[in-house]
């Protein structure tokens, strides 16, 4: 599993509550979650992701806030094929990996990397490698019960699978 | 080695003599809980697996308090798919509107959660039942998907800050004023995945609603949980409360502490959150000229009895400014009737308050009290990100009951000794 594209970049503590505001969880439908991603933080959201910009990048404590998991099911829907975070707030961290959106928490490259590069991550590799700027970063690997879950596509799949023995 | 409060209750649930920080476990839980909000998206997931039944249905808490009473048409929708699951599995502790409250409060209060349990809910707050010495923390949908199946979730162990308490607040100091002093203290991630755990001898001048909403406010340093030690104080609420028996859990004498930082709850001073974080902390005297449109008393960090009792005490008798909306929401019925016996909800009308049926209502901007544009208020509530109560370019103070209920009549961010 890999992900490449263009970045897209945000500060530190970007909260659920402007990742998909509140007045919007009176739904479930991800195409219409996706559709008010970001909007509270950044209107040209939509336009950079159609344009290519599929990778986010973010500071620290990434998702902080409300448990709504609407907040990384909306990310995923809107397109974003991998977070890349100095960290991540618990929640978040956990509903990414129960939906199977990819995340990755880098400190050094969440630093180094910026708005528009191009940027390739290898999961399986466990490497960022930012094209523009001619730079890798390594990834730590999951805890394999964390693994389990990612590769399986989510944590009610996993447990499908009979894979979830920690 | 020792361990930690939190670590025996999740060693206790996973079966297991002892656990280590950072291994992860799977876990029984005691209960469950979901909002009209999180369940219908982890009900969705539910029937994608295969299972059929519930885990055990009187261990599944289906709580209807953020859009409701329902606010539009798509919201009454998610509350009929939250009923109609309850129905058809037998859920017994569904609560809509008429018994609902917000379910932070309605759970101690209904004795569903207590000491020495494990409980997750999908709602970032759910940490607010570590004040009964409980281990409670926040998840997600499918997290709570998985758990209405099987009984059980996955935990990473957390490590822990141990806050030790020290002497007595002082007048008009509460835990909402603790917790926000130890939130700029240690900011917004300080906390981020460990357990917060609060013992010391101060912990006897606070009473259980000031835990809980110490507690509840866990998350906001990032927190795993939040847990304070059992003590009379606890012991005496949960004889009221609940009928289960107590499970006490005591930190090892060597349990291993990232931190321990000593607080003198006597030295802290009333304390507001300036907008758009919680860590934005600033006392009372260094507040200077902040005018407000609207205050809001109440939710799942200090709509309990308490909070309108001190709020009730301030107001009586006074009017509230001319320029300010002032919504007061008891968190639960009980808290609703209790208040309307004790004569709060006339001081609170008389003084020009609006006093709502239990809802999370403005908390989440989600209805009753949204904000426009350039407006600003000082609420109760725990969060006060940008567009939290409203429009992007709102403003929302976090504060006391006390510090809520004196901004009120002044119109602006005031003290009770400044009215
Ligand atoms: S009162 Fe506010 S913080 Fe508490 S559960 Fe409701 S929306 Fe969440």
């Amino acid at each position: 599993m890999n992900a490449k594209g263009k970045v897209i970049k945000y500060g530190n503590n970007v909260d659920t509550d402007v990742i998909i505001p509140a007045r919007y969880l009176n739904t479930t439908d991800e195409k219409e979650l996706a559709s008010h991603c970001m909007e509270d933080l950044d209107k040209t959201f939509p336009s950079r992701v159609a344009a290519g910009c599929t990778i986010m990048v973010a500071g620290q404590n990434f998702g902080c806030g409300s448990s709504r998991e609407h907040a990384p099911l909306s990310i995923k829907a809107a397109g974003i094929s991998c977070v890349i975070a100095e960290d991540f707030a618990r929640i978040f961290f956990r509903n990414a990996i129960n939906i199977g959106l990819p995340i990755v928490e880098s400190p050094e490259a969440a630093a180094s990397i910026e708005d528009g590069d191009n940027v390739e991550v290898y999961f399986d590799e466990g490497i960022i490698k930012n094209v523009t700027k001619g730079k890798e970063f390594k990834i730590a690997p999951f805890p394999p019960f964390l693994q389990a879950i990612i590769s399986a596509g989510g944590l009610l799949a996993a447990a499908e699978k009979g894979r979830l023995m920690p | 080695m020792g361990m930690t409060m939190s670590q025996k209750i999740i060693a206790a649930h996973a079966g297991r003599d002892s656990v280590k920080a950072g291994e992860i476990v799977m876990a029984k839980l005691d209960m469950v809980l979901g909002n009209d909000i999180t369940a219908p998206v982890a009900i969705k997931e539910f029937y994608k697996a295969k299972t059929s039944c519930v885990f055990d249905c009187g261990k599944i808490a289906l709580v209807m308090d953020h859009f409701t009473p329902n606010k539009d048409i798509k919201a009454a929708e998610q509350c009929k798919a939250v009923r109609d699951f309850a129905r058809e599995k037998g859920v017994v502790n569904f609560f809509d509107v008429g018994e609902v409250g917000v379910e932070h409060a309605l759970l101690p209060e209904k004795g569903l959660v207590g000491s020495g349990d494990l409980i997750i809910g999908a709602d970032s707050h759910t940490c607010t039942y570590g004040a009964l010495g409980a281990f409670s923390t926040g998840v997600g949908s499918t997290d709570m998907a998985y758990a209405m199946a099987t009984g059980t979730a996955w935990f990473k162990v957390p490590t822990a800050i141990k806050f030790v308490l020290r002497n007595k607040p002082q007048k008009w100091v509460s835990g909402k004023d603790v917790i926000l002093h130890i939130i700029g203290k240690i900011g917004v991630n300080g906390a981020q995945y460990k357990s917060m755990e609060f013992t010391g001898d101060g912990l006897k001048n606070l009473t259980i609603d000031d835990r809980l909403c110490m507690a509840n406010m866990a998350i906001e340093a990032g927190a795993k949980n939040g847990i304070f030690e059992y003590d009379e104080i606890t012991a005496a609420y949960e004889a009221e409360h609940r009928s289960k028996k107590p499970v006490i859990y005591k930190a090892d004498e060597d349990a291993e502490y990232e931190k321990v930082i000593e607080i003198d709850l006597s030295a802290i001073k009333p304390t507001v959150a300036f907008p758009h974080l919680p860590e934005n902390t600033r006392t009372i005297d260094e507040v200077g000229e902040v005018k407000i449109d609207q205050v809001v008393i109440g939710s799942c960090t200090n709509g309990r009895l308490e909070d309108l009792e001190i709020a009730a005490g301030i107001l009586k008798g006074r009017k509230v400014h001319k320029d300010c909306r002032v919504l007061i929401i008891p968190a639960t019925q009980k808290i609703y009737l209790e208040a309307m016996q004790k004569g709060y909800l006339e001081i609170f009308i008389n003084s020009g308050c609006a006093v709502s049926t239990p809802t999370c209502g403005p908390c989440l901007g989600g209805h009753m009290g949204v904000l426009a544009k350039g407006e600003r208020a000082v609420a109760t509530t725990n969060r006060n990100f940008v567009g939290r109560m409203g429009h992007t370019e709102s403003e929302v103070y976090l504060a006391s009951p006390a510090i809520a209920a004196a901004s009120a009549i002044a119109g602006k961010i005031a003290s009770p000794e400044q009215i």
